[in-house]
């Protein structure tokens, strides 16, 4: 059993010593060429021999139960080969984390779109004409909750509060009180949710696209009454997740089931329309944002509640609020949520689940209270950054919040920033708008092996790479730790046969893993000084090459066969004692159209600070990635409900419209702060995934009030609510 | 049915159903998976493939009427230790995140820098006629058929453009 190290205190910053010069820089990704050339293959690409292909069937109710399958109405269908369902099914996938089965309703039907059996054919063209003809006998009950404005059933949770709220907020002289909507909205990973399921004995071997293989696995192996050891999950390449892949999916189970009782693999790849229907989506939210302060812009309360949605028997419920319980200091702070339960496709993590939605518009709420108080809105953030969290006491990690708006204004150029409606070039308003980030940044357990031998080394875990370059850091890690060119490491990730990761998730993938793989080199560097005769702070290994205690060998000398080496990670002390979070601040550049009402982004900059950076190239494309989303949840992304059956209507990608080229310019820039958290884990690194997104959409809200004029309250700001804006102003 | 292809120079036949797709048939008949299938819509770009030199969505193509095509996937532009211009300036821009729009993206530019060269004009494009200057505005433009949910898109582009250089 490998001994768990707890992050109980600071580490020294080992990789500030080593010497090697490959970590933090913008190496290529090694797996690029594969991606490139169409080699890397993700789990539906390629079948074994004799796979038959499953389509999923789903329900056209809302609520109600499952009456009868006619399994006989497409038998003489050519090639299909039958209809599997039973208690094996899942209703939804499972929430991120949740190490066991999500809720198996039986023949209980409580969405619109759930899936309800699988019809598999000798052909995906034979399954899919079986799926749409399968007579299905449904028993409908009438009135069931579709809308969460609406839902006779809302649980409301106790507020968490510091301070004397009411009189902190009757007291003030400044204040600003306002209610907000957000849209639905979805990943949209362009790989569909795929799975091939091929049974060796009672042995499972399940290609699936996953985010947390050492969940995945007990999830499924519970879903189906197996024994989690007879599980083996394959997810090499995984064509994005967004959260979405987090938990085990349905077409896993099913493909998984059919291919038990067939007697033969079976794949099933979810239609796009299927993934939008059945998978979990981001919460429509409701939310409350209150600030007040003083004339010289020391606020005196914060106030954020919101009002969530989610399906009967989820536990999970938007952590809209998040951000805003850390990034401010006032004499008061109140945070409230409401969940409402009701029959839509249930909701779950989606990249950034609180911040992505919450900072939107506590973000723009603050402009607002900016514009009151006639003060900068960098200004203002500056003078209200708390000593300690302002919630819990704890003392932050480190916190380049400062700079970030700071050289963030400095290097946009915000001093040139006029007042709203003040710049037109021709039909456009020109605006610019900025916004902090935050995310909490966390350490999950996690294990790695590595392995040195005379030609190289070997990092194996089961973590993930879903774009986000574990495959490139961790051959940056181990090189670093072990003295050897990036290109001679070997990493070998998404196989649950190698040591169980932190998955995927939360941005914490690349941290919490990374740390595995460093302390599993650490360990070995150990036994190089060992071998060398010296103390292992004494020992440098540099291309190739081992010094210490005045000696000078080749690595490759000192190991006889392989040195192996496991290690695993947990949070520990400081997690307690410390807050740690990433922090940055956003500027972005809109021209609103004056007659249609189209808002175009035309440069962003986010200045980020995430710790010490491990690669300067996945960081900088993940950063990017985040203020896109940031800029889709702004202006385009919504899913809009049908109100009779709580179905989704925006179920595809032409009318769920994500950031297409067109809408992204060519000026995205991001930097990084050069910062180190001892706090967060060995290697002084944070998350960097959905940091991006946090608060970019805010910025980009502040921007279209700046170019004319206009507030709006409800996302996403499509030409229809700009017009609106613009008419009412009399413009 | 009977389909007789030539896919990356190569002469196949291929045995199918009248109702597959030209993507099915490359991803299921012919292992030919650098394809991908995003939304069997038209409406994401991951299926894009050369056919007789120009691009289209495989996905809303039948293999049947292709019958004598010359087809061109990703697998054809070159291996990893030989990759082509295009795909060597996605690797070095970080033109990605997870890899699976990219074979579509680089279909779609290759083909696209040929309509570019051929004077073909685009939304974007300041004339309907005469030679068309391959700006940011022009290659977002044109590339617009190609999603990138991790968002890669200033990068691609910018591959797009390094690559467009090195040839010109």
């Amino acid at each position: 059993m490998t001994e768990t190290f707890r992050m109980d205190k600071a580490q020294a910053r080992l990789l500030d010593e080593t010497g090697q010069g490959v970590i933090g820089t913008p190496m290529d990704r090694p797996d690029g060429p594969q991606k490139v050339s169409g080699r890397a293959r993700y789990a539906a690409d390629g079948t074994p021999e004799g796979t038959a292909h499953g389509v999923l069937v789903r329900a056209t109710i809302t609520k109600g139960k499952v009456a009868a399958i006619h399994a006989d109405s497409i038998s003489d269908l050519p090639g299909v080969i039958g209809v599997v369902s039973g208690p094996e099914f899942i209703r939804n996938p499972a929430q991120g984390m949740a190490n066991a089965a999500p809720v198996q309703p039986g023949t209980r039907v409580d969405y619109h779109g759930q899936p309800i059996a699988l019809v598999v054919g000798e052909s995906f063209e034979a399954a899919r004409d079986g799926a749409l003809r399968l007579k299905v006998d449904f028993e409908a009950e009438a009135g069931a909750d579709v809308d969460p404005d609406t839902a006779s059933e809302v649980e409301t949770g106790d507020p968490s509060a510091v301070g004397d709220w009411d009189s902190a907020f009757d007291g003030a002289a400044f204040k600003v009180d306002r209610e907000f909507t957000t849209a639905a909205q979805v990943a949209a990973a362009m790989e569909p949710h795929a799975a091939i399921a091929e049974w060796q004995g009672d042995k499972l071997l399940l290609r699936s696209s996953l985010q947390m293989l050492r969940f995945n696995k007990n999830e499924i192996a519970d879903s189906l009454g197996i024994p989690a050891e007879n599980v083996q999950i394959l997810a090499p390449f995984v064509g994005g997740g967004f959260g979405s892949k987090l938990g085990i999916g349905p077409d896993a189970v099913a493909a998984a089931q059919a291919a038990r009782e067939l007697g033969r693999p079976v794949r099933v790849v979810m239609p796009r329309q299927a993934v939008f229907d059945s998978i979990l989506r981001r919460t429509e939210t409701t939310q409350r944002v209150r600030f007040a302060a003083d004339a010289d812009g020391k606020l005196r309360a914060v106030g954020h509640d919101d009002r969530v949605s989610n399906l009967w028997e989820e536990g999970f419920a938007e952590p809209t609020s998040s951000c805003s319980q850390f990034l401010y200091g006032a004499d008061a702070l109140r945070f409230q949520q409401s969940l409402a339960r009701n029959h839509r496709t249930p909701t779950g993590s989606v990249r950034a689940p609180g911040e992505a939605v919450g900072m939107l518009t506590f973000e723009a709420a603050l402009d607002e209270l900016a514009e009151q108080l006639d003060i900068d809105p960098v200004e203002l953030r500056l003078k209200n950054l708390p000593d300690t969290h302002p919630m819990t006491g704890q003392a932050f990690s480190s916190r380049g919040l400062a700079e970030c708006l700071r050289r963030g204004a400095e290097e946009f150029g915000w001093s040139a920033r006029g007042k709203p409606g003040a710049r037109r070039e021709g039909d456009w308003f020109i605006g610019v708008g900025m916004a902090s980030a935050g995310r909490p940044n966390m350490l999950i357990q996690a294990s790695a092996r590595v392995r040195l031998e005379a030609g190289g080394a070997t990092v194996e875990t089961d973590m993930t790479d879903i774009g986000t370059g574990t495959y490139a850091i961790f051959a940056q890690i181990a090189g670093e730790m072990l003295g050897l060119s990036a290109d001679r490491v070997t990493v070998r990730l998404g196989d649950t046969d190698l040591p169980g990761a932190s998955g995927s998730g939360g941005s914490f993938g690349a941290s919490s893993s990374g740390s595995a793989v460093f302390l599993a080199a650490r360990k070995i560097r150990a036994k190089l000084a060992e071998a060398m005769g010296c103390d292992a702070d004494e020992l440098t290994l540099q291309d190739g090459i081992a010094r210490g205690g005045n000696r000078e060998m080749a690595i490759s000398d000192l190991v006889q066969s392989e040195i192996v080496e496991e290690a695993q990670i947990e949070a520990g002390k400081t997690a307690e004692s410390h807050f740690s979070a990433g922090y940055g601040a956003h500027f972005v550049e809109v021209a609103v159209h004056a007659w249609t009402g189209e808002v175009r982004v035309r440069r962003m900059l986010g200045i980020m600070d995430i710790g010490r950076v491990l690669n300067e190239k996945t960081a900088r494309s993940q950063a990017v990635g985040g203020m896109v989303w940031g800029l889709g949840a702004a202006l385009t992304e919504e899913i809009s409900h049908d109100p009779r059956t709580g179905h989704i209507v925006t179920r595809d990608l032409a009318n769920y419209h994500v950031a297409s080229h067109a809408d992204v310019p060519a000026q995205m820039e991001v930097s990084f702060l050069d910062n180190r958290d001892d706090e967060a884990n060995p290697m002084q690194s944070r998350g960097v995934g959905e940091l991006g997104i946090s608060g970019a959409g805010a910025a980009v809200f502040n921007a279209i009030h700046n170019a004319c004029g206009v507030r709006l309250y409800d996302f996403p700001a499509t030409p229809d609510k700009v017009i609106a804006g613009l008419e009412a102003l009399g413009l | 049915m009977k389909t007789d292809l030539t896919v990356n120079g190569e002469a196949r036949q291929v045995e199918h159903e009248s109702r597959t797709t030209l993507l099915d048939a490359l991803r299921d008949h012919l292992d030919l998976t650098g394809t991908k299938k995003g939304c069997d819509h038209g409406q994401c770009g991951a299926c894009t493939v050369l056919v007789n030199g120009r691009r289209v969505n495989s996905c809303l193509s039948l293999a049947a009427m292709h019958d004598g095509d010359e087809i061109t996937t990703i697998e054809g532009l070159g291996e990893p230790g030989a990759l082509n211009t295009l795909q060597e300036a996605f690797v070095n821009k970080d033109g990605y995140q997870c890899g699976y729009c990219t074979p579509g993206q680089i279909m779609s530019a290759t083909a696209m820098l040929e309509e570019a060269r051929d004077g073909a004009p685009s939304h974007v494009s300041e004339t309907l006629t005469g030679s068309v200057p391959l700006t940011d505005a022009e290659i977002a433009e044109r590339m617009s058929g190609n999603l990138c949910r991790c968002s890669a898109y200033p990068f691609i582009r910018e591959a797009i453009a390094m690559s467009a250089e090195k040839k010109s």
